[in-house]
């Protein structure tokens, strides 16, 4: 009933998404900040009445303009791919994940779209006060977007508020407020608009910074850092305010993944917080499995245990416990999980052939075990295990998902520090003496970026085997094409992407370095 | 039985609103058909920044309601989401490549640094213009003349042959529809000039590049109808749920449903009246009647191949996959969901009116284009 599928069409398909993904996400965040930025600016400009803030908008305005096109570009391929490359993925959650894009669509990218062509070309045509509600209204359409397309990955790592139907094979949406409300979908949406928020308020310092040191548009430069590092400083508090309670949600919902971020085998009270560490391959192996261990570590004893429950005792499981079972912590094996998927899917494989024969006794037999709660729990719940090939196969990458997690972590406390400074030194006036810091901003510029695409790393690499957690792997959500018709387009994907993105830097640097002093 | 808000009525309901976008979708690409000229119509550079900036201020309105209408056939119709993209792979990604390119073209055209220069920028909006309407009138002409595909137990999609969906290329019929929805969004693009270019120049040779359109346009558009009507099609039988062949059954559909005929035809007497209105007159409006037409047309072949038991979406290779609107919507929980969303569609259509009027309220000219801030 499912065919075998071939692994590198497999490969290739994930492989183009995520270069889809990362791409696209090389211009989202800093769409999701710097409206904002171009907002407070421009409310600034309409309140003062203050020509010079008008200029500052503007500038700003057309780096914007530069990097939404692109984002909207590589925005069109994310969607489409989710039919062309996931197929048997859209079939068996499309009743559910259909609904936040078209919602996406009609309320947050019309809303975006129409007000962007007024904020770019309105200046002289429409009031000063309805630009600025159509600036704001680009800013707050941009971020509600994030926030659908961000409910429907929610759902992917949580699926929540939906029945499986036999008889259409997916699964139905059945509590939309559970879906929109799906605590990771909460926390997935103030984490990620708030990262965009920090690379964009980095951006703007570093450019700025830049201006600084070659001692050129002083009053844009230092306006610019003041809103920048303001907003830069809350929202990099909030940024590491969510991404605790993300991680703490994780922790209930995505245990292996969360034991892959700090690279924890075994199970321990009073866990400890990986803070520094590095790994390596050890001689150990669970079935194709190869154990990392720390060539060394620096660890906050019992932070882990605290991050997880709010108690310094408890005990965190690690990824041998989800492999081998803890039946003190109520974990079942891996093994138990995947015999159970398996009963779970032969029941559906009998109700379709009853079905085929017209046998009615043994449809209604079959049908009432997916109205049995028992069943839904306790077998249907384990469907995607079914497919695994081992007990193995729910762990992810944990190299990956150690350093994508840590460097990230880290790269957040240091934009706190780097706003804070930037904050500091503005406000005392004597931020062009510290031309050691202005370097440092400039430099910075990359980081967040850096940080931001390590979150997508995280999250979407952290999730394998699956597509859906624990409903879904990869291997069985992939259309049925060739291998090579997916490595030609992801060739030209890749060309075209790295083509664009070339043009598209090159063109901001010029507009920076011809911006005139006024 | 079809009562308020049963299922029936929500996969009618949302039949519609798919349709409506589709069509909406049609008469927008008079972005694309525009662009098709940017290098026959223009006799010097500040006229092509003028054509560039007539549908570089309209480009985000074809692209959001192309997402929204992938998006809402996904939310209402996955099945169809599942099948159509996930097996005619080669088709959707030649469209989706051709707007890729767009949406930077504009961009990135005119600014200085841009590496590939601006007549690379040009020739990727020539290419979308070209590619985009007449693929996606070829995708959606399999709507009327199947596809190669077949479906298992769980719904999981298989295309039959290794072309997936470049097959489509081989049919007459499919590729006179792709060719009618190139050449009307040729004439669109040109009575938008009309509408928006103060420049009589332009204007003059606008009127008669629609003359010249206008032809291959009708010969390839009356093709496609006179064939359809007189085809066989795909019927569904309401209870069982078994596709069958049936003769004439796009001319029963139109027979059937009058006022689905009745929007057919006013459709193209208007797409008509506007072409004519372009030609043998100094109108500058005829976008407005021609674009109306378009909407009423492409509404009404779509609601006339998705209802009164007609697969929406055929399968050459094994009937009984084929898609319906009844087997491949979402579940009723789901469409009456969105059913309530969608309320929000006419407050979205107002505020798109409103800003378009807003930004719209003077047509484009030579002065502007040298004083505006954010020239393409």
């Amino acid at each position: 009933m499912i065919d075998s599928v071939d692994l590198s069409l497999v490969d290739w398909s994930r492989a183009q998404f995520a270069l889809t993904a990362i791409y696209h996400w090389l211009f989202v965040p800093l769409t999701l900040g710097i409206t904002f930025i171009i907002a407070m600016m421009e409310t600034l400009y309409v309140k003062t009445g203050d020509e010079e803030w008008k200029r500052i908008t503007k500038f700003w305005m057309k780096l914007f303009g530069i990097n939404f096109a692109i984002g909207v570009s590589t925005g069109i391929i994310l969607e489409f791919e989710f039919g062309t490359n996931w197929s048997n993925y859209s079939w068996f959650v499309g009743d559910i994940f259909g609904a936040p894009l078209a919602i996406e669509g009609i309320f947050a990218f019309f809303l975006e779209s129409t007000f962007i062509a007024v904020m770019f070309f309105g200046w002289n045509k429409v009031s000063k006060k309805f630009h600025l509600l159509s600036t704001w209204l680009v800013a707050i359409g941009a971020n509600l977007s994030a926030l659908w397309i961000l409910v429907a990955n929610a759902w992917m790592q949580n699926p929540v508020g939906m029945v499986f139907n036999p008889d259409t094979a997916r699964n139905e949406m059945q509590d939309f407020w559970a879906i929109l409300f799906n605590p990771v979908a909460v926390d997935k949406f103030l984490h990620t608009i708030t990262s965009g928020f920090v690379l964009a308020s980095i951006f703007v310092i570093g450019v700025s910074s830049w201006f600084l040191l070659k001692n050129r548009n002083h009053l844009l430069a230092y306006r610019s850092i003041i809103i920048a590092s303001v907003f830069g400083v809350i929202s990099s508090v909030f940024i590491i305010y969510t991404g605790d309670t993300s991680a703490r949600t994780l922790a209930a919902v995505q245990p292996v993944k969360f034991a892959a971020f700090e690279a924890l085998y075994e199970g321990t009270a009073n866990a400890g917080l990986v803070t520094v560490g590095a790994l390596r391959k050890s001689d150990e192996t669970i079935g194709d499995l190869t154990v990392n261990e720390f060539i060394f570590k620096i660890e906050i004893p019992g932070f882990l245990s605290v991050m997880t429950t709010g108690d310094r005792e408890a005990y965190v499981p690690g990824i041998k416990d989800y492999i081998y079972g803890n039946p003190e912590m109520g974990i079942l094996p891996a093994a138990e999980k995947i015999e159970r998927g398996r009963h779970a899917r032969d029941v559906l494989f009998d109700y379709k052939k009853a079905k085929e024969a017209g046998d009615n006794e043994a449809i209604a037999a079959l049908r009432t075990r997916f109205d049995d709660p028992d069943f839904i729990q306790n077998y249907f719940a384990y469907f995607g295990y079914a497919f695994l090939n081992g007990p193995e196969d729910i762990v992810p990458n944990v190299p990956i998902s150690f350093y994508s997690f840590h460097i990230m972590v880290a790269l957040g406390f240091f934009f706190l520090l780097l706003f804070a400074l930037s904050l500091f030194f503005v406000l005392k006036g004597d931020l062009e003496k510290h031309r050691w810091f202005l370097y440092i901003a400039l430099w910075s510029i990359p980081l967040p970026y850096i940080a931001s695409e390590l979150g997508w790393v995280v999250a979407e690499m952290g999730r394998q085997p699956w597509i859906i957690q624990d409903l879904m792997p990869v291997s069985v959500a992939v259309s049925h094409l060739s291998a090579s018709s997916v490595k030609t387009t992801f060739i030209l994907f890749a060309i075209l992407f790295t083509a664009l993105l070339i043009a598209e830097i090159s063109i901001m640097v010029r507009q920076v370095k011809t911006k005139s002093n006024p | 039985m079809m009562t308020a808000l049963s299922h029936m009525f929500l996969q009618e309901y949302w039949w519609l609103i798919v349709s409506l976008l589709a069509s909406l979708l049609v008469f927008l690409m008079f972005v694309q058909g525009g662009q098709t000229f940017i290098f026959s119509l223009p006799r010097n550079n500040m006229q092509k920044t003028m054509l560039v900036n007539t549908f570089g201020r309209k480009w985000e309105f074809t692209f959001t309601t192309l997402v929204t209408f992938g998006g809402a056939f996904f939310a209402a119709f996955p099945l169809f989401y599942a099948t159509s993209f996930g097996g005619a792979y080669w088709v959707w990604m030649a469209i989706l490549f051709s707007f890729i390119i767009q949406a930077i073209a504009y961009e990135f055209r005119s600014k200085p640094a841009n590496v590939f220069g601006q007549k690379t920028f040009d020739v990727f909006l020539l290419i979308n213009g070209s590619l985009g309407p007449f693929l996606i009138g070829v995708a959606v002409a399999t709507f009327f003349t199947g596809a190669q595909f077949r479906l298992n137990e769980l719904n999981q999609v298989t295309w039959q042959t290794p072309w997936h969906g470049l097959e489509a290329l081989l049919s007459l019929r499919n590729l006179s529809l792709g060719f009618a929805v190139l050449f009307l969004s040729r004439i669109l693009g040109l009575m938008y000039i009309l509408n928006s270019v103060e420049d009589e120049d332009v204007t003059k040779r606008s009127r008669k590049k629609i003359a010249v359109n206008t032809i291959p346009f009708l010969v390839t558009f009356l093709f496609f109808a006179i064939t359809l009507i007189l085809s066989e099609g795909f019927a569904s039988d309401p209870e069982t749920g078994k596709v069958y062949m049936e003769k004439l059954k796009y001319l029963n559909n139109f027979l059937q449903m009058p006022l689905v005929l009745a929007m057919f035809l006013a459709g193209v007497l208007l797409v008509l009246f506007g072409i004519y209105r372009s030609v043998f007159s100094d109108c500058y409006k005829p976008v407005w009647y021609s674009g109306t037409g378009t909407v009423l047309t492409v509404l009404a072949l779509l609601l006339m191949v998705g209802y009164n038991n007609t697969a929406f979406y055929p399968s050459l290779d094994d009937l009984n996959s084929s898609l319906t609107i009844r087997n491949a919507s979402s579940s009723h929980f789901t469409l009456r969901t969105m059913f309530y969303i969608s309320f929000a569609i006419p407050f979205v259509i107002a505020y798109i009116w409103f800003a378009w009027k807003a930004i719209n309220n003077k047509r484009i000219s030579q002065e502007e284009m040298e004083t505006e801030h954010h020239v393409y």
